[in-house]
């Protein structure tokens, strides 16, 4: 656990460091989020009987924020450092592997957690977004979130054929999925596409955030927990995890 | 004892759809506690196979090897053998925005009992630049980081690979120091480069690989029989062809031009005859030059036989 706080430690130094990781993964969510809902002031979402738009976008950009803090995080710093050879020199010292990755993966909760509070606390003082006090509903969702995108991220970082091709390849992914899954722009359930973004766990981390902060009261779900959801998540979470150990490498392939 | 035993190692790889490679074939050699080894060999002659074998990385296909008396590959072994070897690989591999410092100081917390930070940025001669960004750092202050990161943990056995590639002459110089400080405090070091000046100066035995096989094992001064070789002079001297030069019957003589190379067995008596003849009938043997067979003639001479 030491060791783990100690390559923490380290590994935010590196991250609040790299312009590009600071600005790609932390400064985006912010940006799209004060983009996005300053166009939006004033729209209503009509399938969800004419709920302000910032109400359901917040969630759905503390979901992004997430995502891009493991997912996109995660994926682009594991594909530079199997290139560099930096990953093959930390088999070379007594750190254990679970120490190398867990170090990474805490590193990306941190940065995770900073941007759910940051995106949720500008939202609510700036765009009159409110929330219904499910605080256990709220963190179950991100958690699961959480463990779910970074898992994906690992998992693909073992598909990245070279640093290069990182970004645009994880990008290239994650960007037509939030489009899908109405990141953006709300997708009514009954809309065709829901049908295609309801594969891919984004949708699902979506309205299980926004469940949380759903202010209708009961419609389907109790305290904010939307479990249907959460369980879909969960179960790319463990998917991924199983994927990504099967096919980790610390070298780049010959 | 002996700090590595490699016996009868052989790697194999298969890459899939093409027909197996056979990178080592029976290598077999010991590093004793203590020394400076070298292990040569062109590209492609097994040696890097060889090391990741010793460091862990891979597992033989056979034989059998055994470092501090560990077998490297076991998992059992390997968190043991990390904390005791240290290893600084080719590639510069340290993350960019980190100082040296921190690097230093954070790799050190892996480790029971590292070495002291200020001690090691003075080893290696990084101590002006302590506070820097690794990225700002140039390639050769970047090597010479990684090999601050090898040594901090106060590793037993140290593996180098090319640890002075690109280094201009003086860094050179200053990474010999290093190295030998090191083995004076009782490291055992295995050393691969591609300059046989530097195999000379620093490694107090050298093995050949090449082809996948050991070609010679030995001291820089006697392996494959360099001691006992020829020696050659080379001096200049007009119409030498037909001169009536006093050589001894061993002796081989080439000449180009004026210019004439003596192989001489014997070049003590060779040279007494030579400078004789000269004293006494006035000629001048000009840029006189003797020299031993070098490392370079022999490694050149057994590496071209096996391939």
């Amino acid at each position: 656990m030491k060791l783990l706080l100690w390559q923490v430690r380290y590994e935010q130094k590196s991250y609040w460091r790299n312009p590009a990781s600071a600005l790609f993964t932390f400064a985006f969510p912010l940006m799209f989020l004060v983009i996005f809902a300053s166009l939006n002031t004033g729209a209503t979402v009509g399938f969800l009987g004419g709920l302000d738009y910032n109400q359901y976008f917040i969630p759905a950009i503390i979901a992004f924020g997430i995502i891009s803090a493991t997912y996109t995080q995660l994926a682009i710093t594991l594909s530079l450092r199997r290139q560099s050879g930096a990953l093959k020199r930390a088999r070379t010292t007594p750190l254990p592997a679970w120490a190398v990755i867990g170090g990474l993966l805490l590193n990306s909760v941190v940065v995770a957690a900073l941007i759910a509070v940051l995106t949720t606390a500008l939202g609510m003082a700036a765009y009159g977004v409110t929330f219904p006090g499910h605080y256990a509903a709220l963190a179950i969702a991100l958690a699961v979130g959480a463990m779910t995108f970074s898992s994906l991220g690992v998992m693909i970082a073992t598909f990245v054929p070279n640093a290069d091709a990182a970004p645009p390849v994880v990008n290239a992914l994650l960007f037509p999925v939030l489009f899908l899954s109405g990141t953006f722009f709300p997708v009514a359930p009954d809309a065709t596409i829901t049908r295609i973004a309801e594969l891919f766990p984004v949708r699902h981390f979506n309205l299980a955030t926004f469940a949380a902060f759903d202010p209708r009261g009961p419609h389907g779900v109790a305290h904010g927990f939307a479990w249907q959801h959460i369980a879909v998540m969960a179960a790319w979470g463990v998917g991924c995890a199983v994927i990504a150990a099967r096919r980790f490498r610390w070298e780049p392939r010959r | 004892m002996s700090a590595i035993e490699v016996q009868d190692l052989h790697v194999t790889y298969t890459p899939t759809g093409r027909p197996p490679v056979e990178a080592v074939r029976g290598v077999s050699f010991e590093v004793r506690e203590g020394e400076v080894f070298g292990l040569l060999g062109p590209n492609g002659a097994g040696k890097t196979s060889t090391l990741e074998v010793c460091e862990g990385f891979r597992a033989p296909t056979r034989g059998a090897v055994c470092v501090l008396g560990l077998t490297p590959h076991l998992r059992q072994a390997s968190q043991r053998l990390r904390r005791e070897v240290g290893i600084v690989l080719q590639e510069i591999a340290v993350e960019p925005y980190l100082t040296v410092r921190e690097a230093l100081t954070r790799n050190a917390g892996y480790y029971p009992s590292s070495r002291d930070i200020d001690e090691v940025l003075g080893t290696v001669g990084l101590a002006e630049k302590a506070d820097a960004r690794i990225h700002t750092l140039s390639g050769g202050q970047q090597r010479r980081l990684d090999l601050g990161l090898g040594i901090i943990g106060r590793p037993r056995l140290l593996f180098l690979d090319e640890p002075t590639t690109g280094f201009d002459p003086s860094a050179r110089r200053g990474a010999w120091d290093v190295i030998r400080a090191l083995r004076d405090e009782g490291t055992t070091i295995v050393l691969t480069t591609h300059y046989l000046d530097e195999a000379e100066a620093l490694a107090d035995r050298v093995c050949v690989i090449g082809g996948g096989r050991v070609l010679a094992t030995g001291s820089p001064g006697e392996i494959a029989g360099r001691s006992e070789a020829p020696a050659r002079m080379r001096f200049t001297l007009r119409d030498a062809a037909t001169a009536g030069l006093p050589l001894l019957p061993d002796d081989v003589a080439s000449y180009d031009r004026d210019e004439v190379t003596v192989r001489a067995a014997d070049p003590i008596r060779t040279l007494h005859a030579l400078t004789g003849w000269a004293l006494d009938n006035g000629r001048q043997l000009e840029r006189l030059t003797v020299e031993r067979a070098s490392l370079e003639d022999v490694y050149l001479d057994l590496t071209r036989e096996s391939s």
